[in-house]
């Protein structure tokens, strides 16, 4: 870099000569000059070059994840139970009915807990010290690990009753479902104008009308779409259902009894020794993105709207 | 609805104690609302606007009702954790009187004679993830100052999606693709140039056999990059940019700009960021079972099996069958459990630092 002589001015005014700079800079200046503008570059190289290190392996991984799945997936694996060892054919179906119960569950439960804590947050707690322990905990709770959550529902519901179910694998999705909505739900209030809020109160609605019929409905589309990202994220954990839901060959509908899950069935299939059992694994591996896929590209759009600032 | 409708003593009834001199002359209207309100309602049956707003809903009591309502919900999340621990001390008394504190000191790990100690997972678990951050970080950070730095606007939006995608792919996903696709280029391929090139290091001794911890590290450290490079980005672009124009307009180069204007502000943050990712290698669990070869062993060689906290729970619980070798499992969890909970706390608390308060963004 210090070949080029940077263009200057020189003190004397704008229509003095142009000068090269080696009038004023010694040696070890431009040395050092051309040694920053090394490390400039060097940097910036590198820093280029980690980007594409991590872009391109991650998407090869997307990309074959997506080529298996596709030249697996076939009518059979939306229609039917898993095959008997040793015989070709079979499908998922059964673990996606389960899967659809479990997180049907954890939903009912998770979400309204969440949400009405968001409100809590947001409307009542703000700023004040419970609030913010509340939120910090809420933080807290979504770094733990899921395994935990599997042992805890295995400690409380199944050891109690003695047998895998489907509703304590719901209760261990709700928990991880919670401080995920609980934090967008807040987000969200947070974007929705006071104006609004001091105009319903003015007109002698009460608050807890103004929550629900204002605030709320206003933030709706961003807490609908949080939702869905909880949704989505423990829709593919496995760790927390080994133990609780445990997996199932057959159809399963009772809430009771253990219940087959497409996460678990991924899992199971992944590490057994069979060719076609592997393809399923693919197939669902596929079935489990593309759902993932789609909801967090919807939340992708809602952010770019303005709507879900921050949530994505 | 049906709540309000009740009779109850008014909240407003505490107005007409108020001192009727010090009300102001200009409110004539509310001073006869309440003087007239007042009496009526602590004597008789209420005030007829009185018995409206309430059918309507707007009496005390449901705002009161809703508030704690909701405060409860706020509440079950505390109830929530402390629940989660006390459960998990209560089903591994067995286990902790047994072997105490000296549980985490003993390599110990036989189901058959009930002898449990859990420093094989402990070692599994910080080599696993220590390693998973020495190739992660690095790399995070660059796609970091990338990403908020250097990169064109155009190019910002894609790749952020495609890191947010990335971390939303569930475990058993990366765990299956690891398998498949990992493990025999580790077996044959990377194995054989680290044994050539840094065999004299003794951590690539012994048979490879393409899971170990080797295996599970990359695949960790494949797993937190996105969310330590996103987290990063986001606190170096809450790094003011009057910050960025200072040193520039002192004659920096841009690098010089990153480390002194960015970087050494936004440090704090950073630190955070990568704890933040050392929590979610510690608990994670189904790609690790999938690639680690579930081993209790303490070996120094990098591509020996072994087990880390998570994993030996999702490999062995399902099997157990006493009550001792359950108890011993379900104290894994809850050393795990209290592990994250306080490297979840202090990353949690160093990220505040650095953006206020700023939007937490999900995970």
């Amino acid at each position: 870099m210090s070949t080029t002589p940077i263009p200057t001015v020189t003190p004397s005014g704008e229509d003095g000569p142009l000068r090269p700079p080696t009038d004023y800079q010694t040696r070890s200046m431009r040395l050092n000059s051309a040694r920053r503008y090394a490390v400039n570059h060097l940097v910036t190289g590198l820093a280029v070059l980690s980007t594409v290190l991590v872009i391109v392996p991650l998407v090869a991984i997307l990309g074959y994840l997506i080529y298996k799945g596709a030249s697996s997936l076939n009518l059979a694996f939306f229609t039917h139970i898993p095959a008997p060892v040793g015989e070709t054919g079979g499908g998922m179906a059964n673990a996606m009915l389960g899967s659809g119960i479990i997180l049907a569950l954890a939903s009912s439960m998770g979400v309204p807990v969440g949400i009405a804590a968001g409100v809590y947050l947001a409307e009542y707690g703000w700023g004040t010290m419970l609030g913010m322990a509340v939120r910090f905990t809420a933080d807290v709770l979504n770094g733990i690990p899921s395994i935990v959550m599997g042992i805890a529902a295995y400690s409380l519901i199944v050891m109690r009753q003695m047998h895998f179910s489907a509703f304590s694998g719901g209760v261990a999705l709700a928990i991880m479902m919670v401080p995920t909505i609980t934090r967008t739900t807040e987000e969200m209030l947070m974007t929705v104008p006071h104006a609004i809020r001091e105009a319903a109160l003015g007109l002698g609605v009460p608050k807890w009308r103004t929550v629900i019929s204002v605030s709320l409905r206003t933030a709706s589309p961003g807490i609908i779409t949080g939702c869905m990202l909880a949704f989505a994220r423990v829709a593919g954990e496995t760790a927390p259902l080994l133990f609780t839901a445990f997996g199932n060959q057959f159809w399963s509908f009772k809430l009771n009894e253990p219940i087959a899950a497409l996460p678990l069935q991924i899992y199971v299939y992944a590490i057994s020794p069979y060719d076609e059992w592997h393809r399923l694994a693919w197939a669902g591996a596929l079935v489990l993105i593309l759902m993932i896929m789609v909801s967090v590209t919807l939340v992708r759009i809602y952010a770019g709207r303005g709507i879900l600032k921050g949530a994505s | 609805m049906s709540l309000e409708r009740e009779p109850e003593p008014s909240s407003l009834l505490t107005a007409p104690s108020l001192p009727m001199d010090a009300a102001p002359i200009h409110a004539p209207a509310i001073i006869n609302f309440v003087a007239a309100a007042g009496p009526v309602a602590a004597e008789g049956p209420p005030s007829p606007i009185r018995q409206y707003l309430r059918a309507r809903g707007n009496g005390g009591l449901a705002d009161r009702t809703f508030a704690a309502a909701m405060l409860v919900c706020a509440l079950s999340i505390f109830a929530i954790v402390l629940f989660i621990l006390t459960i998990l001390i209560a089903r591994s008394r067995l286990s902790l009187s047994q072997f105490g504190l000296g549980f985490f000191l003993r390599s110990a790990w036989n189901p058959v004679t009930g002898d449990f100690g859990a420093l094989p997972f402990i070692f599994g678990t910080l080599t696993t993830s220590l390693l998973a951050l020495a190739m992660a970080v690095p790399l995070a950070l660059g796609v970091a100052v990338f990403l908020s730095e250097l990169c064109p606007a155009k190019l910002r939006a894609p790749i952020s999606f495609l890191t947010e995608l990335l971390a939303a792919i569930p475990s058993v996903v990366y765990g299956l693709w690891a398998v498949f696709v990992l493990v025999p280029i580790v077996r044959d391929q990377l194995g054989p140039l680290l044994v050539k090139y840094l065999g004299w290091t003794g951590f690539f001794g012994g048979y490879n056999f393409g899971v170990g911890m080797l295996t599970a590290s990359i695949i960790l450290a494949i797993m937190i990059l996105p969310i330590i490079s996103s987290i990063s980005r986001d606190i170096m672009l809450a790094v003011p940019v009057s910050q960025r124009e200072a040193v520039l307009a002192l004659g920096a180069t841009r690098w010089e700009m990153i480390r002194t204007g960015v970087l050494r502000n936004a440090r704090i943050g950073i630190v955070g960021a990568v704890i933040l990712g050392l929590g979610r290698a510690l608990g994670e669990t189904m790609a690790v079972t999938m690639v680690i070869g579930n081993h209790p062993d303490i070996s120094r060689s990098l591509f020996a099996p072994a087990n880390t906290l998570a994993s030996v729970i999702a490999g062995e619980f399902s099997e157990a069958t006493s009550s001792m070798y359950i108890s011993a499992l379900i104290e894994i969890g809850l050393a795990l459990f209290l592990v994250t909970i306080v490297v979840n706390a202090i990353a949690r608390a160093l990220v505040w630092a650095v953006t206020r308060g700023a939007p937490a963004r999900v995970h």
